[in-house]
């Protein structure tokens, strides 16, 4: 199965202020285990090879047993120097929480992350009810500014996680958690789903998309505009679409009004389909359309069956929402 | 010198021989199908227990096999997502609930009398009765895999995920019944070892001569006694939102996701060190024999145990760190979470200052020791990188915690227990298992473990999230994970070797005789495998080490194994007060019975009728389940007094 060339999820390189401050403390924190493991394991070598007894294995029970003084001495010095360790690991800890606790400054957006079984809605929210809109699976962001997040979820427990960007947050079924993340450095970051939530768990990427403020407000404003009325050739597409999709899926100005799927209006601005699983291309958007459960299965997008050239329209069709 | 040369014979030899055929008269079972069903014997329930739970170790093994050729590299199609979700969640509840636990009764039911100095278990029948119902669980639950309804949300097992809407099959409801019989099992098992603890040390063996063995085992055994209520009610609440239509921890009905969660962790953080702190004893007893010397610290260690155990009740939210909990319990937790290294540093520099003051011998046991202390630091600093809340925000959920779970659960209890079972398969058997196969069982496990499982760490770190199926290419996880496989594949040809060397030495291995290591405890003192009354007479016990007074000189007075209550008018056992073991009571000791097994069967075809809705069934089951346990209980004027059967 084709996969879409995607960022690294590697996160002891940030892109942004909370990032930084995390992966700083984890590079710290694995430094100094890396030394705790070392030093250990150069004394239980150490001990092993200077004190061994040339005693054959099976003459164990003949070699004289001592009580040797001093033993204690080991503990006392190693407990405290763990000890002194842990209070600086400890502190510098309880300096990074309060440090990520709240964005530095006021945050340039919010964005309702919404998990579904396999896939995530971001919901871009406003005071003003018509500059509300929907994408799904990719989120832009304005570099340089803290972007608030509010996340739940419609069925189980995902995780929201863009790992060079910030943190995780459980998205749990009945109840809103607020975080925030910031970029800040234009460029395609990938995140996943980070806690088990069934069958797809695999398959439930993202990609934070960062811009500069113009880029963004550009962007921001081709996904407010509705999807252009299909016109020659493509009002048959747009009709099967309506029949066939459209009660999961929603084209906004069109007839399909469905929630239960992401918001396809600007699909083809999308890198990717299927949560990340996919690149969008022509032939991807195909074999989706098609058999989605051959590529996805347990996916909630069912296989239809469709004919060949129904399929043909409705791809030729969701095509055209640019 | 060779083998067959050395001098095996007992130091502490019973010489009363006309009271040990007595008692070999009152306390030998009978034998055939009916005596193996019967039996009360702790020595065939210790080996039973370790048995079963290395053939799940086996079946659970095998399943992260399978699991490690479908992410030997990107997009492999080798499993459905359902069959590699069934396959992580029954790998990590047999691991975890299956082996960890009960390998670690094993070795306790098998030694606890013959370390304290007594005859049996508090409770024989008790005993008996929680093996056949963890098997009875273990097989429940398989039986549900077996038929295409294994639980597939994972050991820990999260709502709303868990419930009906998400899961209609069966599956969960496998998983929530057979670890409700589980809990039964571990709850029973652990008072056993409470009381067998506190009331049934020789005379003698006052609360601070007590070997570390039997102090981790009951402090386990406290962990289990205030942890598992909470999962048992959680698994037991779960069904019933599942078939009853209650809303505990369903949101549809204002029911509360993260009321399971903290349910589960209160009990399944306390379970890491349940199945921590007894090995963390073999490893504290067994060393210091091939060091030659006391374990440096006996009093520090012991009281590390029971404050990590303490402490192990106040740390579960720091498997929650990001479903957006309140900043100060952020803190407070993870705060804590810091502060319970403190005692396993302890153990620590314990061990490794007993190997530098002693002369170790380097034997396969000690190898296993020796690589237990380096792979419980691994543990231990991963888990401090967790308990860091915002590093754990990332760490948390990808393959690091997944890194880090196995070097706590392979490094701190397979390495123990692979270890104790060099030293302790010849008190079972009589015979020694093979060295030279040991080093190849030792560099095995070793390598393929730390080849499968140091990479792991670096695929967390390269943010690969734990519990997918599968992964795309161009991530940077591909050949790391090939590397994870491989490690995987050499890691069990050891556990194999493992298997092979007790199978070829269990006939044909050296003859142990009793004390094969000179070990300083009193189980080295009986014959190998020990007599049917584990003690002709009650041993009476002067020092931390009966065994080596002479070397040590530790105690004015001496420890005797020959002088002593011979207790021998009927199966009878001797009570010690709890602190000072003073001799207080004589307790008569049931004689064999179907009881415990019947019980057992009759619990679980409980659980069967509730899983199949068959209410009348259930109803009768339970007039049964009544009935055995009227018959167990019954009093009987002759308990005990069993008639003597002629020895030969």
């Amino acid at each position: 199965m084709p996969t879409p060339a995607s960022p690294p999820m590697n996160y002891l390189q940030a892109f942004g202020d909370k990032a930084e401050a995390i992966a700083l403390l984890t590079w710290a924190m694995l430094v100094l285990s890396i030394a705790v493991v070392a030093i250990i394991a150069l004394l239980t070598a150490a001990g092993v090879a200077l004190r061994r007894s040339r005693l054959a294995v099976e003459d164990t029970g003949r070699a004289p047993i001592q009580r040797p003084s001093g033993g204690l001495s080991w503990i006392t010095v190693g407990v405290a120097v763990s000890t002194l360790a842990l209070v600086g690991s400890m502190a510098w800890n309880a300096y990074t929480m309060a440090a990520i606790n709240r964005p530095p400054r006021a945050p340039a957006l919010t964005i309702e992350v919404i998990g579904h079984q396999w896939w995530w809605q971001f919901r871009y929210l406003s005071d003003d009810p018509t500059q509300i809109f929907d994408t799904a699976n990719e989120a832009h962001i304005p570099t340089g500014a803290p972007v608030r997040i509010l996340v739940r979820s419609e069925d189980v427990i995902h995780s929201f996680w863009i790992p060079a960007l910030g943190d995780k947050l459980d998205l749990i079924p009945g109840q809103t958690n607020a975080s925030w993340f910031e970029a800040n450095r234009p460029g395609a970051y990938r995140g996943q789903c980070a806690e088990y939530c069934g069958r797809q768990h695999a398959h439930m990427a993202l990609t934070v998309v960062a811009q500069t403020p113009e880029a963004f407000h550009a962007w921001r404003a081709a996904q407010l505009r509705p999807a252009q009325r299909a016109t020659g050739d493509l009002e048959n597409g747009e009709a099967l679409f309506g029949a066939r999709c459209g009660a999961c899926h929603t084209v906004r100005g069109t007839l399909a009004g469905g929630v239960f799927g992401p918001d396809l209006t600007h699909l083809m601005s999308r890198g990717a389909i299927a949560a990340d699983t996919l690149q969008n291309t022509t032939a991807t958007l195909t074999g989706w359309i098609a058999d989605p459960q051959r590529i996805k299965p347990g996916a909630k997008m069912p296989t239809l069956e469709l004919p060949g050239t129904e399929l043909t329209k409705i791809r030729s069709y969701l095509q055209s929402l640019k | 010198m060779a083998v067959a040369d050395i001098d095996r014979s007992p130091k502490l030899q019973p010489q009363n021989e006309p009271t040990a055929l007595r008692l070999a008269g009152l306390w030998a079972g009978e034998g055939g199908l009916r005596g193996w069903l019967s039996s009360v014997d702790h020595k065939e329930y210790g080996k039973r227990y370790i048995i079963t739970a290395f053939v799940f170790l086996a079946l659970g093994g095998v399943e992260a096999l399978v699991m490690r050729l479908q992410l030997a590299g990107p997009n492999k199609t080798l499993l459905t997502p359902e069959q590699y979700n069934q396959l992580f969640s029954m790998h990590g509840l047999t691991m975890i609930f299956l082996y960890a636990q009960p390998v670690l009764s094993g070795f306790s039911v098998f030694l606890f009398p013959l370390i304290l100095g007594t005859r049996d278990m508090a409770f024989p029948r008790l005993n008996a009765f929680s093996y056949w119902i963890y098997l009875l669980s273990g097989l429940f639950i398989y039986a549900g895999f077996l038929i295409g309804y294994g639980p597939n949300d994972g050991w820990f097992n999260y709502a709303p995920y868990a419930l009906k809407p998400y899961n209609p099959g069966p599956n969960m409801d496998f998983y929530a019944l057979g670890m409700i019989l589980f809990g039964v099992s571990s709850t029973a098992g652990a008072t056993n070892f409470v009381v067998t603890f506190l009331r049934a040390r020789a005379p003698g063996m006052s609360i601070n001569r007590a070997p570390i063995l039997a102090w981790g085992t009951v402090t386990a055994s406290f962990g289990i006694l205030f942890s598992v209520p909470a999962v048992s009610l959680a698994f037991f609440m779960l069904w019933t939102d599942r078939q009853f239509g209650t809303h505990f921890f369903d949101p549809a009905g204002r029911g509360q996701p993260l009321l399971w969660q903290h349910l589960f962790w209160i009990f399944a953080h306390p379970w890491v060190y349940v199945v921590a702190l007894p090995a963390m004893g073999i490893v504290s007893d067994a060393l210091p024999i091939f060091c030659r010397r006391p374990l440096v610290g006996y009093t520090v260690v012991v009281l590390a145990s029971v404050a990590t155990m303490v402490m192990g009740f106040g740390v579960w939210l720091h498997h929650m760190f990001a479903t957006g909990i309140p900043f100060l319990a952020l803190s407070f937790f993870s705060a804590a979470s810091f502060v319970i290294t403190v005692p396993s540093a302890v153990a620590v520099f314990a061990w490794i200052a007993t190997i530098w003051t002693g002369r170790p011998v380097l034997s396969t046991a000690f190898l296993f020791f020796a690589g237990f202390i380096v792979m419980f630091v691994i543990g231990g600093v991963s888990g401090v990188m967790t308990a860091a809340a915002p590093s754990d925000q990332q760490l948390t959920d990808t393959y690091f915690v997944v890194a880090h779970i196995h070097y706590v659960l392979i490094g701190i209890n397979v390495l123990a227990v692979m270890g104790g079972l060099y030293v302790w398969f010849p008190k079972m058997t009589g015979r020694l298992l093979d060295e030279r196969l040991g080093r190849w069982n030792f560099w095995t496990v070793f390598i393929g473990f730390n080849l499968a499982f140091l990479p792991m760490h670096w695929t967390g770190l390269a943010g690969m999230p734990r519990r997918i199926y599968t992964y795309p290419q161009g991530l940077g996880w591909s050949a790391v994970n090939l590397v994870t496989t491989i490690g995987a594949f050499i890691l069990a040809f050891g556990v194999l070797l493992l298997f092979v060397n007790i199978w070829i030495s269990r006939r044909r291995g050296v003859v142990a005789g009793p004390d094969p290591w000179g070990g300083p405890t009193l189980e080295w003192a009986v014959s190998s495998p020990p007599p049917p009354y584990d003690f002709a007479v009650i041993p009476a016990v002067a020092s931390r080490h009966p065994l080596w007074e002479d070397a040590l000189q530790e105690a004015a007075g001496k420890s005797s194994l020959t002088r002593g209550m011979a207790l021998d008018d009927g199966k009878e056992m001797l009570v010690t007060t709890a602190l000072d073991a003073e001799p207080v009571a004589i307790q008569k000791m049931p004689d064999d019975s179907l009881a415990p097994l019947l019980t057992a069967i009759a619990a679980t075809a409980l659980a069967v009728a509730a899983l199949r809705h068959a209410w009348i069934a259930a109803g009768l089951v339970t007039l049964v389940l009544l009935a055995v346990l009227f018959f167990w209980l019954w009093p009987r004027r002759a308990l005990g007094q069993v008639a003597e059967r002629k020895h030969v």
